[in-house]
């Protein structure tokens, strides 16, 4: 369970002074849902990803995820999150099996019940293959199955994803999207960042439009259809975000 | 804190680390190789030229001298002289190395000296030139030989003493123990060596771990997972001392090694007995390292600090290069002859552990000020960590942009 409580979180920059950069969001993704944030670049999906798997700190509100606040519990949040973004990268002098038994490790699972779940994981992704080989010495494919088995290994009920398939070739992508289905489909609660919509419409049951930082929308992609009178999820974005966007270029 | 998250990181750490081979280098080669070569290879080099230098005999030159035989003909009957033919050109032959020294024997020589008026013999050589310089003092030694055979002649011939002119010798002896004055020699040296290595050998991971962490995008998948920071950065901040660690004690074993043989080779080349004596003792290295090893933590922590604000590798190094020099400096300080360890300088960071680790090598221990500069090294290396702690728990530092 997420529970996003008016999460703002604000920088400071010598040049461009303060930056809003995700400012009161709230929503909820419950467990076997999976919770869809569009937006463009820079719009705040990923500064908001950030706070859940409290790698940042809000600078107001909070989240509740599996009953830890974010603020208060920040290592008991990470221990029931699993997170995944084109960000977190693989430490290159590890073989993939030292990578996923070391997040184990600091998930604090004991020996007997790391192993098992490391040979359930390396089972069920088809990693055997690769399992001593170094993650420097990985394909791609190879590279995003160590870092989904990274993010399983301590089985956490929800997890995070920021844009997963981003600069991935078709092949890894559909694994990256069965592996979310999967995820749902196993009863997590999910939630992920994109800008293909196709991946959208295939995933998503719930989804937020943010822009510059503010959550302007929200519902199921039936209900945005029906509420914008439109089909193609891509125009019901520029349809919620365009009038700001125009204003933005005329006051500018 | 939690000790076993701390040693999940540590092990982790530990293991990339031995598998790079820029570690390899910077940490165990570079320190156990340096020494050896260094040492032997500067020290060996001068022993074989300034050994060829003195075994070579100098070819010299006489200038004048017709009217007085006695003395060319002592000079011809050394064999360690090389007496050539004169040559008008022998300035020239000087400067260019054709021939070593040059003796100019005063005209009518001989004469002065049979009525008792004394003159100057020029022994002409190049300066600076080790070879031209031996070849004189071969000249000299031979023209006082000939001065002392003429002088126990002449007293002979008066009946008189040889004591006359000698009434007492003179001889110098050393009273020093061979630990303070091989500590003497090298004392300053190690401490320097050790204080810079254990820098040197720090750099290298707190970069990787920090910076190098950021640029390879593994930052942000450590920062998910549910360790603390605190236990993240002191797994981290462990592995960046033990490579400090490994490097000082590698360089110093190392180090002490060669100068173990460079004194067994020495004192078997100097017949005399009177050799170099190169020998540490065993108590004041340990003393060295203990004293070295808040030193180590500060170093570490403080590295770790600074790399941690850059973005990429190539970034932490430019900051971290001039921290070579805040060290160097002190370190240098701790060497030049007349610094010597006072109340104030006992609480300057790294000059204070230089000096004493010069004093303790020459075995002087010095508690009272040995217990300060410890307890303040202390200090500061735990001031340095908190610092690191605290650094690694500010966003805009970890995902400056």
């Amino acid at each position: 369970m997420i529970e996003a409580r008016g999460l703002s979180k604000r920088f400071h920059d010598k040049k461009r002074g303060e930056i809003r950069a995700v400012e009161n969001v709230s929503f909820s993704c419950k467990p076997g849902q999976i919770y869809g944030l569009l937006g463009a670049n820079g719009a705040g999906k990923t500064t908001t990803l950030r706070m859940l798997a409290t790698i940042l700190e809000p600078t107001e509100g909070t989240a509740v995820i599996c009953g830890y606040d974010v603020v208060d519990d920040p290592e008991k949040v990470r221990a029931n999150v699993g997170f995944l973004s084109t960000a977190t990268a693989l430490y290159p002098r590890l073989t993939a099996q030292e990578l996923v038994e070391y997040f184990g490790r600091l998930n604090g699972l004991d020996e007997a019940t790391l192993k098992s779940r490391v040979d359930d994981i390396f089972n069920r992704l088809d990693m055997n293959g690769f399992r001593d080989r170094r993650c420097d010495k990985l394909s791609t494919g190879m590279k995003q199955k160590t870092s989904i088995a990274r993010t399983l290994v301590h089985d956490p009920p929800v997890m995070v994803f920021d844009e997963p398939t981003t600069g991935l070739d078709v092949m890894t992508a559909r694994t990256i999207i069965g592996f979310i289905a999967d995820c749902r489909d196993r009863g997590k609660t999910v939630i992920f960042s994109t800008h293909i919509m196709s991946e959208v419409e295939r995933l998503c049951d719930h989804v937020g439009i943010i822009h510059d930082g503010k959550l302007l929308e929200e519902g199921t992609v039936p209900e945005l259809r029906t509420k914008y009178s439109e089909h193609n999820l891509e125009e019901i974005i520029v349809k919620v975000v365009g009038p700001l966007v125009n204003s933005e270029a005329i006051a500018s | 804190m939690n000790l076993h998250a701390v040693g999940v990181v540590y092990r982790k750490e530990l293991t990339e680390w031995l598998r790079d081979r820029r570690t390899l280098i910077s940490t165990v080669l570079v320190p156990l190789l340096a020494f050896p070569l260094l040492i032997s290879g500067v020290i060996s080099l001068s022993a074989v030229l300034i050994g060829s230098a003195k075994k070579e005999v100098p070819k010299v030159m006489i200038i004048g001298g017709e009217d007085s035989p006695d003395v060319i003909a002592a000079l011809r009957a050394d064999k360690e002289l090389e007496v050539i033919p004169y040559a008008d050109d022998w300035k020239n032959q000087i400067s260019e190395k054709q021939i070593r020294a040059a003796v100019e024997i005063p005209p009518s020589f001989q004469t002065s000296l049979e009525h008792g008026t004394p003159k100057t013999v020029q022994i002409d050589y190049y300066e600076g030139e080790i070879k031209s310089g031996f070849g004189a003092e071969h000249v000299e030694k031979s023209l006082k030989a000939y001065r002392d055979d003429l002088v126990k002649k002449r007293l002979e011939a008066k009946s008189l003493p040889a004591s006359l002119i000698a009434p007492f010798d003179i001889k110098q002896e050393n009273v020093a123990p061979p630990e303070k004055v091989g500590g003497a020699s090298i004392g300053s040296f190690i401490g320097y060596m050790v204080i810079i290595l254990s820098m040197t050998g720090a750099m290298y991971p707190a970069i990787d771990l920090t910076a190098g962490e950021k640029e390879r995008g593994t930052m942000e998948t450590i920062l998910s997972s549910p360790i603390s920071r605190l236990d993240l950065v002191l797994g981290k901040f462990l592995l960046i001392f033990s490579a400090s660690l490994t490097t000082a004690i590698l360089s110093v074993t190392s180090m002490g090694l060669s100068f173990a043989y460079l004194g067994h080779s020495l004192s078997k080349a100097n017949a005399s007995g009177a050799g170099i004596q190169m020998n540490l003792g065993l108590m004041s290295v340990v003393a060295v390292f203990l004293m070295a090893l808040p030193l180590a933590v500060l170093f570490a922590a403080v590295l770790m600090t600074i790399a941690l604000f850059a973005k990429t590798y190539k970034e932490a190094q430019s900051y971290l290069t001039p921290m070579t020099f805040v060290v160097v400096i002190p370190a240098i300080a701790s060497i030049m002859p007349g610094v010597e360890l006072n109340p104030k300088l006992a609480l300057v960071p790294i000059l204070n552990t230089s000096l004493v680790c010069k004093e303790i090598i020459t075995g002087t221990y010095h508690w009272n000020s040995i217990i300060m500069i410890f307890a303040s090294t202390c200090v500061y290396a735990a001031a340095a960590i908190f610092l690191a702690v605290k650094t690694f728990q500010r966003e805009s530092v970890l995902f400056r942009s």
